[in-house]
């Protein structure tokens, strides 16, 4: 930490010592940084750029769009017919939700394979999945907003999720509408709201940040090192000229949907206006909450369902608790590693069902993916950490001294990637 | 290796999702459109065409109420000469007013109005056409998966019902619609329309034409986007590559070992 820096000029001296923005700013400059981190930990960053991204290109389309049930849909058609450049900007913000969405799975993925989500970085891990959360919920209310038959249609199953509450879900169901149905007033709302969660989530990912700099980045390794020392980096220029480069491979994909396949990731359905008389033959969320929605209908019971659902997301707040293993990085844990990749597919599998009619096969599937799912969590990864005999840990990044040396070649092999 | 073992599977994921979500009709005609791939453009004299089936066919029954006359002068459309849009706009009667005395009237078409619809509103659409709605075609193209090879098979598959199907009086059976009935009455045949640049009017050409007027009209700045992707594209890849570079003489700084 640069707590003892001290601003060359004058001025700079007065205005640092009254509010030390120069102090945090020369913080996040020499912020000292592992060396050996890979490609994977680069999207941090991009998320962050994903985050303004779609926090810029909103207040631009906020500004044309109507939250109208008689209107916004023709709105969207006159921002992608009539706005300088609104086609671009409404397909860099709607194909931006999938982009921010492919970027954090990686990210939330990376973190279960490095074991980023162990002590002392249970807090980043937690306000991590509570901008995940806010994430959905975000993206949920934008895919509502254009008025299509998706989001109305969209809008009316998960609304009525909550109708399964005993007791009070009706009365929630309507109060969630302020009517009796998906109508002009739950538009509105999620007008609202959908501008108001992205800043909740800037001010998360800024105590996201803040909690990392704590015990600073986890790494490849997965062991606690000293910092300043021989195996860490100053942030600038060695992470950003990195973090510029990856995003920059990012950005390339982005653009590739953006101009060459803007609807690829849509429902078509999405561009008939929103009609309450008749009901598209499958209803699907986007692509990036389909394993969930395959949780959802994987059980048979509606409220059982919805419990199951919020559970498969709320049961990652205590996975710093589930994994008993005291080490980190997957690299010395050649059984975890194993199960990483089946939950890997099983996530896929159950997206892949998700997108699938609920009866016959897909069915079955679904009820094996999520029930391999919750063991997952609640079985292998508790007994696998206790059972697990890992290899060797080195003693730090630059001397990969082994406590037995047979796994040099593996830790570069992993390091390298 | 890893890196591209997930990305796999993570594309993977989405497209299969995309594809089988499309994969429950009879698979459409795929016609080979001019406007596919990077660097696609629509055929200027198709579009024109195409215009043409619309108004001496269509919207007799289709509204195109995002639409203005004045799209169709604009660059990547059908480019007619302004005075030509001049000539179509004019030729539509087109309710204005409130006037000063409070009463609406009727006065021709300019380029910037929008274009007229067939009919007041839904229920009159309907009223008029069986109870079945003759839905608006301003983004057709994009609102049934399959797109433009979807919207050219409708059009190309009305064929003789297999026997023993009996038909309700106004439904028709088309073999690419889903469910195999349809309430729209086959809109083409030969020789329908009389195409103004002397192209032989085939049913299969004025289906191709009508598509691809429609596929403008869903997305009229499709050329203007592949021609910024490319340029978007050639940008980025030649910026990475000096980052690149750059990032390469940085860490060259840093213990080489490992």
């Amino acid at each position: 930490m640069s707590t003892e820096y001290v601003p060359e000029s004058k001025v700079g001296k007065w205005f640092n010592d009254r509010l030390p923005l120069l102090s945090l700013a020369a913080h996040l400059k020499d912020y000292p940084t592992p060396k050996n981190l890979n490609y994977w930990w680069t999207f941090g960053g991009i998320l962050t750029f994903c985050l303004l991204t779609q926090i810029i290109t909103g207040i631009v389309l906020a500004m044309h769009y109507v939250a109208h049930a008689d209107l916004a849909f023709g709105s969207v058609e006159h921002i992608m017919r009539n706005v300088n450049y609104g086609w671009l900007i409404r397909y860099i913000h709607s194909n931006g939700a999938s982009m921010f969405f492919l970027a954090v799975y990686i990210h939330i993925f990376r973190s279960l394979f490095y074991g980023s989500y162990k002590a002392p970085r249970e807090i980043i891990w937690i306000t991590g999945l509570i901008i995940y959360l806010l994430m959905m919920a975000t993206a949920f209310m934008g895919y509502v907003l254009p008025w299509g038959q998706m989001s109305f249609w969209g809008a009316t199953v998960i609304t009525n999720l909550f109708s399964a509450i005993p007791l009070v879900g009706e009365s929630i169901t309507t109060w969630l509408w302020g009517a009796y149905s998906v109508d002009n007033p739950t538009l509105n709302r999620f007008f609202s709201l959908h501008y108001l969660l992205p800043f909740l989530i800037l001010g998360l990912v800024i105590l996201h940040i803040w909690a990392l700099h704590v015990p600073g980045n986890n790494n490849p390794v997965g062991i606690d090192i000293k910092k300043p020392s021989k195996d860490t980096v100053p942030f600038h220029p060695y992470i950003t000229i990195k973090d510029i480069f990856a995003l920059l491979m990012f950005m390339i994909i982005f653009s590739g949907f953006v101009f060459f396949a803007p609807n690829i990731l849509g429902h078509s359905d999405n561009y008939i206006p929103a009609n309450p008389m008749v009901t598209p033959a499958h209803i699907v969320p986007e692509w990036y909450l389909l394993p969930f929605y395959a949780i959802l209908r994987a059980v048979p019971d509606k409220l059982g369902g919805v419990i199951l659902m919020f559970s498969a997301i709320f049961i990652l707040l205590i996975l710093p608790w589930l994994d008993t293993s005291k080490v980190r990085s997957s690299v010395f844990r050649p059984i975890y590693r194993q199960f990483f990749w089946v939950l890997i597919v099983d996530v896929l599998m159950l997206g892949y069902l998700g997108a699938m009619p609920a009866e016959g096969i897909y069915l079955v599937l679904s009820r094996i993916g999520t029930t391999y799912y919750f063991l997952h969590f609640l079985v292998i990864l508790p007994v696998v950490g206790h059972l697990e005999k890992t290899d060797p840990i080195p003693l730090s990044i630059s001397e990969p001294v082994m406590t037995g040396s047979a796994n040099t070649a593996l830790a570069r092999k992993n390091e390298n990637i | 290796m890893k890196i591209y073992k997930i990305l796999f599977f993570l594309i993977l994921g989405i497209f299969l999702n995309i594809h089988l979500n499309a994969a429950e009709q009879v698979k459409p005609l795929k016609i080979d459109w001019s406007f596919k791939g990077l660097t696609g453009k629509f055929d200027r004299a198709s579009l024109q065409r195409g215009y043409q089936i619309y108004k001496e066919v269509c919207s007799s029954c289709h509204s195109m109420q995002y639409l203005s006359y004045r799209n169709l002068s604009e660059p990547g459309g059908p480019e007619f000469s302004i005075e030509e849009v001049k000539a179509i706009a004019s030729s539509f009667e087109v309710t204005d007013g409130p006037d000063s005395q409070g009463e609406m009237f009727t006065r021709p078409g300019r380029p910037a109005d929008k274009f007229v619809s067939p009919y007041p509103n839904v229920n009159a659409a309907m009223a008029a056409n069986g109870g079945a709605y003759p839905p608006d075609m301003s983004v057709i193209v994009k609102a049934r998966s399959g797109g433009a090879d979807y919207i050219y098979s409708v059009l190309m598959g009305y064929v003789d019902p297999p026997e023993g199907l009996i038909l309700d009086d106004g439904v028709y059976y088309n073999k690419y619609m889903p469910g195999q009935k349809i309430k729209m009455p086959k809109p083409l045949s030969d020789d329908l329309v009389e195409y103004a640049d002397g192209t032989p009017a085939t049913e299969a050409q004025m289906a191709k034409d009508i598509t691809t007027f429609l596929s403008w009209a869903a997305e009229p700045e499709l050329e203007t986007r592949h021609k910024t992707g490319v340029k978007v594209l050639i940008y980025l890849i030649l910026l990475s590559v000096l980052v690149f570079l750059s990032m390469k003489k940085i860490w060259s700084r840093v213990d080489p070992k490992i």
